[in-house]
């Protein structure tokens, strides 16, 4: 266990580096700086505002520098853009919105996912594993920039049910939306994952004996049935950390949640390289995080695995 | 004696060979071939449309500005199918040329992600030892990075066309594809065929041409064509957040994105077309690649 989270690690950390090496080139081979404005700034003034951002250094300084900051005070730099704010204020004020919804988007794709197939194949060819296999072919065709608009016109539009957008501290009115819209196409894919892992375990030698011993149903699916059936399931779970973070930035265009999408697709608008950077070392990082926990749970769950 | 039932297996094995089995697998699955048939009638459609067409992409109708809610509606007497954006350009012309660069964007994508990434895996495959353990660790370190954001980055730094969208669909879509070829070489190169290959005294070149390639085909080709619908998806995803495709330009995800902000006055057609034929493309490529995953590797089901 302490081995493979050491070698987990030794991997996490070329990749981070190579992330912030990757972002500075980029940045840096952009034609015209940050600060390039319709209005040309005078040289004198240009050069003094470069150096106090520290962009007149060498490239590797500049690169240690930013990583000297983010290791040692969490920090990763000023706004090129906003001047009285720094990276840290804009990743502080969208990052508790996306990951609560995130949070939601992923507790309810599994809290309907999981029971959904597993009902599907326990009831294998009945309305309901009908019903299960309609909706999961049905919710691939409408990945989150579909269900967003087709839910606002119906529950805004149409109905008048919900706000059409906006955040207001995480009221359930305005995060029901969003939530669905980004869990719907993922859900659909677990409920297919788990019912045909469900449908494979119940075909398997050990349920049969267990039904041979005379079981109850109910125990043969709780004790026995369901832990291998949830593997594949929980091995699925580690790309969702991205796709919860890319779809959230399609929820905050469509939803004004005002999540870190919002702060990203503006910093890309503005050329803020600092902030791009910022967020995206920052989603890097917990990706590699989450992914960890996820092998982990996998490991416990399933003590034959050894890494 | 020995002769003809030589020649009485052979003939058989001829008869019905790897290929003659997975087509007659894939024809009879009526999903896939429905969605194949939808497909060429949405290339065709995408390639000969503009015929119908009466409007440029960017021809603005004067007469319709200020009153596109009432009189942009799809109409076959004034010339716009579709209806009109909101600017009062031809939703048809648009719709057709954010078709041609989905399908674009998912087809050669998928490909140039293909080509890549199955030399890689084969080459770490079939060398092995260390050069595979180096090439690996490579893939599983940039597996972990971002992706997403790092073509957003380079959209914004070189500037958003659509060649740099294909650049940066094709550099990161190649890892996954390196993987699965990869694993299917490493058990194809201790297979007993390949063994007995070996064993016969055939050459090394044409192992790899006679039995390796064969048998990486069907994993390669089921790969990509599961590899188009998420290439769309992710052109569409960057293009609906603005940061794709330029104006005049579009792109479906683009046109979806305008429809969505224009709905609530009630131009429903703005969102419908493009939402419609995004949804038809993407159906069309999941039930292919399944009928493929079923004809060319029945034992995953």
């Amino acid at each position: 266990m302490l081995n493979m989270i050491i070698r987990r690690t030794a991997v996490a950390l070329p990749t981070l580096l190579i992330l912030v090496i990757v972002t500075f080139v980029l940045m840096h081979s952009a034609p015209g700086g940050p600060f390039t404005s319709e209005k040309p700034l005078p040289p004198q003034v240009l050069a003094n505002i470069e150096a106090k951002y520290g962009l007149n250094e060498p490239l590797y300084k500049q690169i240690f520098m930013y990583l000297q900051g983010i290791v040692t005070e969490l920090d990763f730099g000023p706004s090129y853009v906003y001047k009285d704010r720094t990276v840290n204020d804009i990743i502080a004020q969208g990052l508790p919105v996306t990951l609560t919804y995130g949070a939601w988007v992923i507790v309810v794709m599994l809290a309907v996912g999981v029971p959904l197939g597993m009902i599907a194949a326990i009831k294998q060819n009945t309305w309901i594993d009908y019903l299960a296999v309609g909706f999961s072919i049905l919710a691939d065709l409408l990945p989150n920039f579909i269900m967003g608009p087709i839910l606002i016109l119906i529950f805004t539009l149409w109905l008048g049910w919900l706000p059409g957008g906006g955040w207001n501290g995480g009221q359930w009115e305005y995060m029901i939306m969003p939530v669905i819209a980004l869990a719907t196409s993922y859900m659909a894919s677990i409920t297919r994952l788990t019912r045909s892992s469900m449908l494979e375990v119940l075909r398997s030698n050990f349920i049969r004996t267990a039904r041979a011993k005379g079981l109850p149903e109910r125990t043969i699916i709780l004790r026995h049935a369901m832990k291998p059936a949830l593997m594949p399931v929980i091995s699925y779970l580690s790309p969702v950390f991205v796709y919860v973070i890319t779809g959230s930035f399609i929820v905050d265009a469509i939803f004004s949640t005002g999540g870190l999408g919002t702060y990203f697709t503006n910093a890309a608008f503005n050329r803020d390289y600092a902030v791009m950077m910022g967020v995206t070392l920052l989603t890097g990082g917990l990706t590699i995080l989450f992914n960890l926990l996820v092998d982990l749970l996998y490991g416990w769950i399933d003590p034959q695995i050894r890494y | 004696m020995q002769n003809a039932i030589l020649t009485q297996t052979e003939t058989a094995v001829r008869g019905r060979s790897q290929w003659a089995d997975a087509r007659a697998r894939f024809l009879k699955n009526k999903a896939a071939m429905v969605s194949l048939y939808l497909l060429a009638a949405l290339i065709l459609f995408a390639i000969f449309g503009g015929q119908l067409s009466r409007f440029t992409i960017d021809e603005i109708d004067w007469q319709m500005l200020g009153m596109i809610a009432e009189l942009g509606g799809p109409s076959v007497e004034n010339g716009h199918y579709f209806g009109v954006d909101e600017l009062g350009r031809d939703l048809y012309a648009r719709t057709l040329l954010g078709l041609q660069i989905s399908l674009m964007v998912g087809i050669i994508g998928a490909v140039v992600a293909a080509i890549f990434g199955t030399l890689y895996g084969a080459v770490s495959g079939y060398i092995g030892g260390q050069t595979d353990s180096i090439m690996m660790r490579t893939v599983d370190i940039l597996t972990s990075v971002p992706f997403f954001f790092i073509i957003i980055m380079l959209l914004v730094v070189f500037g958003q066309s659509i060649l740099m969208i294909f650049i940066g669909i094709g550099l990161t879509n190649w890892l996954g594809m390196a993987r699965v070829v990869r694993g299917q070489t490493l058990s194809l190169k201790n297979k007993e065929f390949v063994e007995a290959a070996r064993a016969l005294g055939v050459p090394t070149l044409t192992i790899i041409r006679r039995h390796i390639v064969p048998n990486l085909i069907g994993v390669v080709v089921v790969y990509t064509s599961l590899l188009v619908p998420q290439m769309i998806l992710l052109e569409s995803t960057i293009s609906f957040l603005g940061l794709g495709v330029q104006e005049p330009q579009t792109s479906l995800g683009l046109l979806i994105s305008e429809g969505t902000s224009t709905m609530q006055y009630g131009t429903f057609w703005q969102l419908g077309y493009p939402l419609a034929f995004f949804m038809l493309v993407l159906f069309c490529f999941y039930y292919i690649g399944d009928g493929l995953r079923d004809a060319l590797d029945p034992k995953d089901r």
